[in-house]
């Protein structure tokens, strides 16, 4: 997006400048003051409780705690760090496999509506099964270790992954089809010129879904496999059974910025890979 | 319908030049609309034909069918040539290339070699006047430049039967009639045939050496207009009497051929 200001019409009054919010150091300021006073409140209020909870406080440690206790202890930090970088792991990879199955899949259905209609209605029942229930039997199959947190995490993962490739490939319009058409273009020649490049971009908004959903798979297995390197799931759960407050606020921070992290990651790779010729249609 | 008018071609029978040759074609669609009925059309060499009609009359069919893209479902339509351009009504360029690889694209699609089609990139973004663009990506241009691209793409094939669809329906008058005449010098130059397709009869009568009209849906051939202009045109043609006198009776048919 470009950063320049925008001249706006002035209509009427010469005088009278409009400034949207968001542009130059004032509009910074109104960007961010407002988030970041609501941050200020939650944070007295916080505070607050957490005293007014006394002997119970354990419940919502005062902020200053997470780190005092939770960021700043040497082992408390070695566990988490080690926990994300567990879960970080396993969430690649569940993303990765994902990505991979996700697109072979869209791909084989983009190839025929007879394939479409044979594989379409279980992209959608995996969509709806709620995949909690199948954790256990996941365990019961492949263990309660990286390889079925692993595909817990796929399982999570993967419809975003087919439907936004699905729709990119079969986005392409008519009129650049029949372009290819013209020359004699063979399946595999639109498939790799046309169609992938097409749907790079649907592509690529479907796995910042997936990722972050790659994300909660991997929490969700080590919630319920508690064999191998903890995860920062196995972690979380440890510290609420001890009652460890301020260990598990730290704990669940740590997770969520992992999420935004990711989150961001994928944002960022989008731009790199598309950003440059991508038009979105909303223009 | 006038039939009088002395600039009207008699049904002469095709010479066996031509490069594009349909007789009695109809198209029926599956879904039982019929688009076409009974149309016979020749385009020769060094031929330039403007096809008017009101939408919706089997105009981009005819194209179709002309391209291959559609089989005809009765008559014969017959093309002399496998060197066929077509231009669509939007610049369908691929998004993710520049300007130069979208023009280079074709000749890729046809397994020419690398220098090879670099070579005849050149000469056709040359021809259209995009030099200095080659690494522009489609975002970055204007609708005529776009459309420019689109042209150049299919300058490549050095076509001999070259097919518009309103190629230039969504640019501006000023953008349009500088396309216009870059085409007609294009023209002049290559001596391909031209199926064109338009719903200005100005933009009709000022490139072509004939003019088409159609009915409505099902497109029949209501009246044919030979253009007595010299090729390649002068821009000042636009502004004579006879010119005008000639956009007229176009006009004209074309209001008959719709009610
Ligand atoms: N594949 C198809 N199946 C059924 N009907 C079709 C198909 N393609 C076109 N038609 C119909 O055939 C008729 C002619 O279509 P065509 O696109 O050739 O018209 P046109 O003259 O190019 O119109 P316009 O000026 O709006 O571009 C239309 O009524 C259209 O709805
Ligand atoms: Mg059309």
């Amino acid at each position: 997006m470009s950063t320049v200001a925008k001249e706006l019409p002035t209509t009427g009054s010469p005088t009278l400048q409009v400034r949207r919010p968001g542009r130059g150091t004032k509009g910074t300021a109104l960007l961010v003051g407002p988030p970041i006073a609501f941050l200020a409140l939650i944070l007295a209020l916080w505070y607050l409780v957490s005293a007014l909870l006394g002997r119970l406080s354990f419940l919502l440690p005062a902020p200053h705690r997470i780190f005092t206790e939770g960021f700043f202890d040497a082992r408390v930090a070695g566990d988490i760090g080690n926990a994300i970088v567990q879960t970080l792991l396993v969430s690649l990879a569940g993303l990765a496999v994902a990505i991979v199955i996700g697109v072979v899949w869209a791909v084989a259905m983009s190839q025929a509506r007879a394939i479409e209609r044979t594989l379409y209605p279980y992209a959608v029942i995996l969509q709806c099964i709620p995949i909690l229930a199948l954790v256990p039997l996941i365990g019961f199959w492949f263990g309660q270790e990286f390889f079925a947190r692993m595909i817990v995490s796929v399982l999570i993962a993967l419809f975003p992954m087919v439907s936004n490739t699905l729709f990119g490939l079969q986005g392409v319009e008519r009129s650049q089809r029949e372009l290819f058409k013209l020359q004699g273009a063979s399946r595999w020649t639109v498939l790799t010129k046309l169609q992938l490049p097409a749907a790079l971009p649907a592509m690529f908004a479907g796995m910042r879904i997936s990722a972050g959903l790659a994300v909660v798979g991997a929490i969700v297995g080590d919630f319920f496999f508690r064999r191998g390197t903890p995860g920062i799931g196995s972690l979380i759960s440890n510290y609420t059974a001890r009652l460890q407050g301020p260990q598990l606020f730290a704990a669940i921070l740590a997770a969520a910025l992992l999420g935004v992290a990711i989150f961001a990651l994928f944002g960022w790779l989008t731009k790199a890979a598309v950003g440059k010729w991508y038009e979105p249609a909303t223009n | 319908m006038t039939l009088s008018t002395p600039t009207r071609s008699p049904a002469a029978p095709p010479t066996g030049t031509a490069l594009l040759d349909f007789r009695d074609v109809a198209m029926q669609f599956p879904n039982g609309t019929i688009a076409l009925s009974g149309v016979d059309l020749t385009v020769e060499r060094g031929e330039f034909v403007t096809v008017v009609g009101p939408s919706g009359c089997g105009k981009s069919t005819l194209l179709r069918i002309a391209s291959g893209l559609e089989k005809a479902s009765a008559g014969t339509a017959s093309v002399a040539t496998s060197r066929i351009g077509y231009v669509f009504q939007d610049a369908t360029l691929l998004p993710w290339r520049d300007v130069e690889s979208n023009v280079e694209l074709l000749a890729e699609l046809n397994g020419r070699s690398k220098k090879d089609r670099a070579a005849k990139a050149a000469d056709a973004i040359e021809l259209v006047g995009l030099t200095g663009f080659e690494k522009h990506l489609p975002k970055q241009l204007s609708g005529g430049m776009r459309m420019r691209t689109s042209l150049a793409r299919s300058l490549t094939l050095d076509p001999e039967l070259f097919l518009f669809d309103e190629p230039f329906g969504a640019l501006d008058e000023i953008t349009r009639e500088r396309l216009n005449d870059e085409l007609i010098r294009l023209f002049a130059e290559q001596q391909f045939g031209g199926l064109f397709i338009t719903h200005s009869v100005s933009e009709a009568v000022y490139l072509s050496t004939k003019v088409v009209v159609m009915s409505g849906r099902p497109g029949r051939i209501v009246d044919v207009f030979e253009v007595p202009f010299d090729m390649p045109r002068d821009p000042d043609v636009r502004y004579t009497g006879e010119f005008a006198e000639l956009v007229g009776k176009v006009s004209h048919a074309l209001r008959e051929g719709h009610s």
